[in-house]
């Protein structure tokens, strides 16, 4: 662990971002800094000055690090990124993770060998939560359109809230489709019939 | 026949055609090729995600097939260019101000690049008496020929690209924003951007690339070497549906057809006329102006332009040599070489396939400027270009 190292997170999600910044600040990496807007990218690194970038790969700014491995005059302190032969199995499961991360040429790789442990735990964790999320917004969102089809279903055919759900249920079954989707059918066409 | 599933990797530019007309039309799957298209939003993902496995091939900027190969600013993997997915197809486009300043100072007519050239010179030069910040390029990637290209077309007016101007990398979708915002004054990028920022106003096209390299390697499919290697049929039966493709977007009777499939939003994702001017090389320079018109604007499949030149290999790593991306080495120029494989693709198409480039490019390129090239004598060709800038 080594706290005076001064790491850029480079990530416009800004709960993604919120979330390694935390891991990192909890692992005692005091000088964390978050950029979330993509202009002068260059500018804005050069300025901060930093040992390790990360950055996530949804992120087509990714290219504009590139440019740090030359030497050139726009190019104050060259950037390696980090990778060799023998870390093949950390790039994988980084790429895999969603993010990439950038280092000060010189800088020993064992050094961030934790900060990219942890880039990789909080990056994955971030998507768990997120698959979670959007399946319980999926959930709600058919028990919500359910509910439409079945009172739809009851006025029409003066049935009961049970009597519209097996209705439901049946049609689905016979046309090997989800609840969902026939209740959806069932809120369309009634839209179009208004 | 069995099926084979593949992931391959695309980022959404017009070059990117025969790969894609090849899955959607149908071509890979009537060879047996269960093809999964992913949408990448930067070469060094396209890049890592071949490298390490997660795709199966990619089309890829020819000169960052070669730097992988190399191990030239990143892990050293071996990758193979069986396919030419595209020659050509950039331009260079200009804020209205530089163009203007371009016009003033020119001395002869503004389309030829060695005039343009020189009034660039001129306008540096004047900036810099008058302690102005120096002109910003943007371009798309240190292994790209938008880099070679723009620094070609600097260095023959006499221009540092590193000392006089700025060159900085932009996301593709960035540019038109960044020359808006003044962050750039000009840049080096391909379809659909600069008739984008044409469109808008805010941008001339000084040159199509075809004026600065007249046969540029742009883009290949990629695949890595220890994948083809096991898997030999499986290439063959790619490649057998790429040119197919090519075959496809080149017949005059199937445009409609082709811009529909590549303007779709998972796609290319861009307005159809604006895929439509780009393939048949017809597309306005200035607002409102009549549209320019060239046959060599982009040459997918046609004119030879799919099987892989080892001299392209060569004149890449002689650019990359030349900017002081990596050293000279007859190992690293026999690697570059070896990364175009004209005999897999003649393999796959048989030798009906093999057509000559163009007799006029007799060095295989065709720069605007500079000795022509060698590709069995890079360090010569090398030294000659420096020794002229001196």
């Amino acid at each position: 662990m080594d706290p005076a190292l001064k790491i850029v997170i480079a990530d416009e999600n800004p709960v993604r971002a919120a979330i390694l910044a935390d891991g990192l600040r909890e692992a005692g990496y005091t000088q964390v800094t978050r950029i979330d807007e993509m202009t002068n990218l260059l500018a804005r690194i050069y300025t901060l000055d930093p040992d390790v970038i990360l950055i996530d790969l949804e992120n087509p700014s990714r290219d504009v690090l590139a440019q740090m491995f030359q030497v050139s005059r726009a190019v104050r302190r060259p950037i390696a990124m980090f990778v060799d032969q023998s870390d093949a199995a950390a790039i994988e499961a980084a790429v895999d993770a969603g993010v990439s991360a950038y280092i000060v040429d010189g800088l020993k790789k064992e050094r961030i060998k934790g900060i990219l442990d942890l880039c990789i735990s909080r990056f994955n964790a971030f998507a768990r939560l997120k698959d979670e999320l959007e399946r319980a917004q999926t959930a709600l969102g058919e028990r919500k359109v359910i509910d439409r089809a079945k009172g739809i279903l009851m006025n029409l055919k003066a049935i009961s809230e049970a009597e519209a759900y097996a209705l439901l249920r049946k049609t689905a079954m016979n046309e090997g489709k989800k609840i969902a989707d026939v209740a959806q059918s069932v809120v369309t066409a009634a839209e179009l019939l208004k | 026949m069995s099926q084979v599933s593949m992931r391959i990797g695309f980022i959404p530019l017009v070059d990117a055609a025969a790969l894609l007309i090849a899955v959607d039309k149908g071509f890979a799957a009537e060879e047996g090729l269960a093809v999964e298209l992913m949408r990448e939003v930067s070469w060094s993902n396209v890049r890592d995600k071949l490298n390490i496995g997660l795709f199966d091939a990619a089309h890829l900027l020819a000169p960052l097939a070669i730097a992988s190969s190399l191990g030239v600013g990143h892990v050293r993997v071996p990758l193979l260019a069986p396919f030419m997915l595209g020659l050509n197809g950039n331009a260079i486009t200009v804020s209205p101000e530089l163009y203007d300043a371009l016009a003033a100072t020119a001395t002869g007519d503004l389309s030829d690049p060695l005039v343009s050239a020189r009034a660039l010179s001129g306008v540096v030069a004047e900036r810099r008496r008058g302690g102005a910040e120096p002109l910003t390029f943007g371009m798309t990637f240190p292994f790209s020929t938008h880099n070679y290209q723009l620094r070609l077309w600097l260095a023959a007016g006499g221009v540092d690209p590193d000392e006089d101007v700025r060159l900085v990398v932009l996301p593709p979708p960035y540019m038109v924003d960044s020359l808006a915002s003044h962050q750039v004054d000009g840049f080096c990028v391909g379809a659909p951007w600069n008739s984008v920022a044409v469109g808008l106003g805010i941008g001339r096209i000084v040159h199509f690339g075809c004026d600065i390299v007249a046969r540029s390697p742009e883009k290949v499919l990629a695949v890595r070497a220890a994948w083809a290697a096991d898997r030999p049929g499986v290439l063959e039966r790619l490649l057998r549906a790429l040119d197919r493709a090519a075959k496809f977007i080149n017949d005059p009777a199937t445009e409609v057809e082709v811009v529909g499939l590549l303007a779709a939003p998972n796609r290319v994702g861009v307005d159809p006329d604006i895929i439509r001017g780009t393939l048949n090389g017809r597309m306005p320079v200035a607002l409102g102006g009549d549209p320019r018109f060239s046959v060599d604007y982009i040459l997918i499949g046609r004119s030879g332009a799919a099987r892989p030149d080892p001299a392209h290999a060569a004149w890449l790593y002689a650019q990359m040599v030349r900017w002081n991306q990596t050293a000279w080495s007859p190992d690293l120029l026999a690697a570059a070489k070896a990364c175009f494989r004209p005999d897999l693709y003649d393999a796959a198409l048989g030798g009906s396939a093999r057509t000559r480039s163009s007799p006029e490019h007799f060095d295989s390129v065709g720069a605007f400027a500079g000795p022509p090239f060698d590709p069995d004598d890079v360090p010569g060709y090398v030294e000659a270009v420096r020794s002229r800038e001196r």
